[in-house]
């Protein structure tokens, strides 16, 4: 790809003081400062951006729980999600509906995986942004057959990356707060359910949390339509981060 | 003893200690679960050569009175008899969903392991746990996420009945939304050692079913605490 090369008009104002000193006949003397503004317009070189990029690779280890498109998000500062906190809508639309969107908007660039992963599949995903090494990573995937329960990674620091490092990690589940963990027929998108997604009515504590985990109807949630096949225990994904060039 | 300080989520830099001098060592701990509480935190920095409990190992009186009840009235004896350093508020109120708690205590020469511990609520003898780790001697800060534990000295029946230690039952103070009538989940604890905690079972019957607990609100995942360690 060719970059245009910018042209950057430059102003340079230049203050000049000239103290002068003006004899007179008499014995008075004047000092006048005269100043003269110099107006410099100089084309200046804007060096090619260099591409900074990293490939995200996402595992699914649970037994039933498809993940949805992974959101990879890089940004400058800040949270995607955080134990205690208010979630975000951006982030609710994920963890009940799977819609990563509004978080990929979040991001100075980010990226989507492209579909669902399965149980015991795995997604890597490439992530590019220019001239910024020092970006957060974060990445959100819900577990769908949940009422909004979600995995993932938030505000990994990466100015100590280097081209070449890789970084993994396993990452636990988080309840996003926002719908109670009711379990019943039509409230979960996955394919156990095929129920609701997103809806705007919080109906839970309210606050990021980690997840109690799905309880089922095998394990005593007489209205659940979750099997034991639904169950999962932390940890649930692994990320690997790789940073490429 | 210093003083654990609750901190809110919206003033979460804001903490206190009860003591002047300078400072060593801050130590934040957050109850990362949506519906259990802890009991007020023992956070004890002491020798290598000594512990508040192990794995593997039957707990100790003073373990038991913390697990089943949430007292740390014992531990606090101990901690006192052994020079350790203390940040606990012995009387503070209970630890809440994504709460945390914040406090900072010098640390004495030779007092370079960490342990912590508080009953998890609703529970028989369950307890959050670090056994001796070590406290970085470089600044910085460090994470640690710490499990569920079961003190091994109380079946967990989860029903309704006594804190003390050895009589049965779960504590039930009145922050807690707890069912009645359950039949028992199980009458006996397999492991008389402290292991880790299999959770809560529960029902979705508030008024009668085996359990006292709620399915949907009181079970947990590990980790269930993040303990954030700032060496000044």
């Amino acid at each position: 790809m060719m970059n245009p090369l910018k042209l950057n008009k430059m102003r340079l104002a230049l203050i000049v003081a000239l103290p002068v000193l003006f004899s007179a006949c008499s014995d008075d003397e004047v000092e006048v400062i005269k100043e003269v503004e110099v107006i410099v317009e100089v084309p200046a070189t804007v060096p090619d951006p260099v591409d900074v990029s990293y490939e995200v690779t996402v595992t699914n280890l649970t037994n039933s729980q498809p993940l949805s498109p992974a959101a990879v998000v890089l940004h400058a500062d800040g949270h995607l999600f955080s134990v205690g906190e208010v979630p975000s809508v951006a982030l609710e639309q994920m963890a009940e509906g799977g819609m990563n969107s509004g978080l990929l908007a979040l991001g100075m660039a980010s990226a989507s995986g492209a579909g669902a992963i399965g149980p015991g599949g795995s997604e890597t995903i490439s992530v590019t942004i220019q001239d910024v090494t020092n970006a957060k990573l974060s990445v959100a995937t819900m577990l769908v057959n949940t009422n909004d329960a979600f995995s993932g990674l938030d505000a990994l620091d990466l100015s100590t990356f280097a081209v070449g490092d890789s970084w993994t990690a396993t990452a636990g589940v988080y309840d996003a707060g926002t719908e109670v963990n009711s379990e019943t027929a039509g409230t979960m998108p996955g394919p156990a359910d095929g129920g609701e997604g997103f809806n705007t009515t919080r109906t839970d504590t309210g606050y990021v949390a980690m997840h109690p985990g799905v309880v089922t109807v095998d394990d005593g949630l007489s209205n659940s339509v979750l099997t034991v096949q639904h169950k999962f225990d932390n940890p649930a994904v692994r990320i690997m981060v790789t940073r490429i060039e | 003893m210093n003083k654990l300080t609750k901190i809110c989520a919206a003033s979460a830099l804001a903490f206190a200690s009860s003591q002047s001098f300078a400072a060593d060592v801050t130590i934040k701990i957050q109850n990362l679960t949506q519906g259990m509480y802890f009991t007020p935190i023992a956070a004890v920095a002491h020798t290598t050569d000594t512990s508040l409990f192990e794995v593997g190992e039957e707990a100790s009186p003073e373990i038991q009175e913390m697990a089943e009840g949430g007292s740390l009235a014992g531990l606090t004896t101990i901690a006192t008899a052994i020079s350790a350093d203390v940040l606990a508020e012995p009387t503070a109120g209970p630890l809440g969903p994504t709460e945390s708690v914040s406090g900072t205590f010098t640390t004495a020469d030779g007092n370079t392991v960490l342990s912590v511990v508080a009953m998890i609520l609703p529970s028989n003898d369950g307890f959050i746990g670090l056994d001796n780790w070590t406290i970085p001697t470089e600044a910085g800060t460090y994470t640690v996420y710490l499990n569920a534990y079961d003190a091994g000295t109380e079946a967990n029946d989860e029903i309704v009945g006594s804190g003390a230690p050895g009589m049965p039952g779960m504590p039930a103070p009145p922050f807690l939304t707890l069912g009645t009538g359950g039949s028992g989940v199980t009458a006996v604890s397999s492991n008389t050692n402290v292991h880790i905690h299999p959770g809560n079972i529960g029902d979705d019957d508030a008024s009668g079913g085996a359990s006292d607990v709620t399915n949907s609100i009181h079970r947990w995942l590990n980790p269930v605490a993040k303990v954030t360690v700032t060496v000044n």
